[in-house]
């Protein structure tokens, strides 16, 4: 197959620009969206690319439509995507929802930009983290993966649609616009290195009987896709293993969405990735993911050398959360610092993990820039002071 | 006109498993679903090859009663999760089956939308105009003067005509007819399946329990004498002056044309950017 863009090589690219690429590495052929800063170079760089490998790219009215029209996509089999920024994500929340209730794998990026409302168009946050996880509503569980470079971007988007396809979820992209705006060397692989997983579809008429059973044991129901002959229907509803809704019967109810939680949920081992520097002997914990990660490795450096045992977890993956893994840590050092670009969101759960066992401070900063490695060894030089 | 038996058709499209439905005595819904019915087996489609999409309400609910894929997404929606269906396999036939508030409410934009693109799809729309699933609230079609719970003394807002909206968007086929016009209303639908682009056929259904029932018209009977009173076929209603139109609502075919369809569109937009690129001569 030919790729509109080069591939087993490098490039110099946007963050937003890996993004789009890596979803076609990926076997992304329907994209849908709507104009907003700091994603539309997603969307541009699909715009150009898709019709060349046969694949769709589509304006829609507004975000609402942008997510429903990649679900409605995804259940014919296509892998689908759609990009936004805050202001869209909000509207994506009502069929994230949807996506969830209807095991849906679909990826949603968001390139997060100040809020609320229109806030700063241009400028980076990290102020969408607990939308991301717990902006639809009803009880539920996603994925959500946070990339810190352009490189990660690109690995990180076709992660995400491996473990929507592997884990039939929406997957949640969470950058932001100083990844998506930053120019940084990129590997891009060949395609026929790329690992891609699909969805698994169902062995048989008998297997299709059942779009919302645990048939296999591990919780997740083979999908059995649109146009196949095997008639399905698919409810937002709460519905019971062949999707027939059932609205009022609280067992079926409890089951499903307990299933559709426990489906993340058990399976986080394979599913969290993160990173350490330094972590092994350290005393100071900062905990930190994103753009200011960065940073934060940065700050581990600096307070080593003046003496300061600091290191470093790189979250990844900020849903599911590894709230035992938070506390081993807090269990060996003296404080965490949790580097956040908004008023605190992820030290939330990092404060839940700790359970005590280490004292938690946030270091927050708004207004759209980055945590400096120097404001971020400040913060911890102060508050190790003050002890 | 041969018409099977209505057994025949139910045997052989519903859901056994999904029965009975969730309608009211005298509702509409089930009697436009027959039609649909009726001409998906008139002109002979397989079950596989065909999507139904819906929304949220009363008529939303009709996927889940028939054999065939089907969609029941989010209120207003249905248009567009339809248009991630078509765009992503053409070869699916695609139809959406949709009510008034669900429609030109919440769904207004994404209506006016996928009629502008002329995605190929054909909207089954049930009118009763009200919110007949949360119990009766005024709709964006309820005419003025008439009541809701949410506009107890009389809706005091103008109406949409939904079947006028489709026209002036672009749409390539639009009709509308009351439940009780059976014949044409086959007729329409299977025109309306037949045909590439977009197609809304419309109907004036009795929601006698939700809406007749606050607006003196108990049953189904009196909903059928009032839709007699206040409808002019098309054909009439050209001799009719603006004065003479005032309060009625005109049935019959308003558009059949043959715009290129979204998938058409998008057939060329690949040639011409692979072209573009250089990548095809």
């Amino acid at each position: 197959m030919k790729y509109p863009f080069p591939v087993g090589k490098s490039d110099f690219i946007q963050g937003d620009e890996a993004i789009a690429r890596a979803a076609i590495l990926a076997g992304c052929r329907f994209y849908a969206g709507y104009p907003i800063t700091p994603a539309s170079e997603i969307f541009e760089a699909m715009a150009l690319y898709m019709p060349l490998v046969d694949g769709v790219s589509i304006q829609m009215e507004d975000e609402l439509a942008s997510i429903a029209a990649v679900i409605g996509a995804s259940w014919v089999g296509t892998k689908a995507m759609t990009a936004t920024s805050g202001p869209g994500f909000s509207l994506m929340m009502e069929n994230l929802g949807y996506a969830i209730m209807t095991e849906t794998p679909i990826v949603v990026v968001d390139v997060q930009r100040s809020g609320p409302s229109t806030g700063q168009p241009t400028l980076a946050a990290q102020g969408d983290v607990m939308q991301a996880i717990w902006g639809t509503h009803g009880d539920h569980s996603l994925i959500v993966l946070t990339p810190a470079t352009v490189q990660e971007a690109f690995d990180m988007t076709i992660r995400a649609f491996n473990l929507a396809e592997k884990y039939r979820t929406p997957v949640i992209l969470l950058t932001d616009a100083e990844v998506g705006h930053m120019r940084e060397k990129v590997d891009i692989p060949n395609p026929e290195d790329v690992e891609l997983v699909y969805r698994k579809l169902p062995a048989n008429e008998e297997e299709a009987k059942y779009p919302f059973g645990d048939i296999h044991g591990d919780l997740i129901p083979p999908m059995p896709i649109f146009g196949k002959g095997y008639r399905t229907y698919v409810t937002g509803l709460t519905h019971d293993e062949k999707g027939r809704p059932k609205t009022v019967d609280a067992e079926i109810h409890r089951k499903l969405i307990e299933r559709i939680v426990n489906k993340i949920e058990k399976n986080k081992k394979d599913i969290i990735e993160y990173e350490t520097f330094d972590l092994d002997d350290a005393e100071v914990a900062i905990i930190s993911y994103g753009i200011v990660a960065r940073s934060a490795i940065r700050a581990v450096k600096m307070l080593r050398s003046e003496g300061i045992k600091a290191g470093l977890l790189k979250l990844n993956v900020v849903w599911p959360f590894d709230f035992e893994m938070i506390e081993k840590i807090a269990e060996q050092v003296n404080a965490i610092y949790v580097p956040e670009m908004n008023l605190g969101q992820v030290y939330h759960l990092v404060k839940e993990g700790a359970n005590g066992k280490a004292r938690v401070e946030l270091i927050p900063k708004i207004g759209g820039e980055v945590h400096t490695p120097q404001e971020i060894v400040k913060a911890v030089k102060r508050c190790e002071k003050c002890i | 006109m041969y018409l099977k038996l209505s057994y025949e058709i139910r045997d052989k499209y519903l859901r056994k498993d999904m029965l009975p439905t969730i309608f009211c005595p005298g509702c509409g819904i089930g009697s436009v679903l027959q039609y649909t019915l009726r001409a998906i087996d008139e002109l002979g489609w397989s079950k596989d090859e065909v999507v139904w999409v819906s929304g949220i309400g009363c008529s939303s609910r009709v996927p889940g009663f028939v054999d065939f894929d089907g969609l029941h997404t989010t209120h207003g929606r249905a248009l567009a999760f339809a248009t991630g269906i078509k765009m992503a396999n053409p070869d699916l036939k695609v139809i959406a089956f949709m009510g008034d508030g669900d429609t030109a409410a919440i769904g207004g934009n994404h209506f006016i939308h996928a009629i502008r693109r002329n995605l190929d799809v054909t909207v089954i729309l049930i009118n009763n105009f009200t919110y007949g699933m949360t119990g009766g609230q005024v709709a964006p079609t309820t005419l003025k003067g008439l009541r809701g719970t949410t506009a107890p003394y009389g809706s005091f807002e103008n109406p949409f005509d939904i079947a006028e909206l489709a026209v002036a968007a672009g749409a390539n086929y639009v009709a509308r007819w009351t439940v009780f016009n059976y014949i044409q209303g086959i007729n329409s639908i299977k025109k309306a399946l037949q045909k590439k682009g977009f197609s809304l056929v419309e109907f004036l259904s009795p929601c006698p329990i939700s809406f007749g029932r606050r607006n003196r018209m108990k049953t189904a009977p009196e909903l059928i004498k009032w839709y007699n009173k206040i409808t002019v076929p098309i054909s009439k209603a050209k001799n009719m002056s603006p004065e003479e139109l005032e309060g009625k609502i005109i049935i019959g075919e308003f558009v059949d044309r043959d715009r290129p369809s979204l998938d058409e569109e998008y057939e060329a937009y690949k040639k011409r950017a692979k072209k573009m690129m250089g990548w095809e001569e």
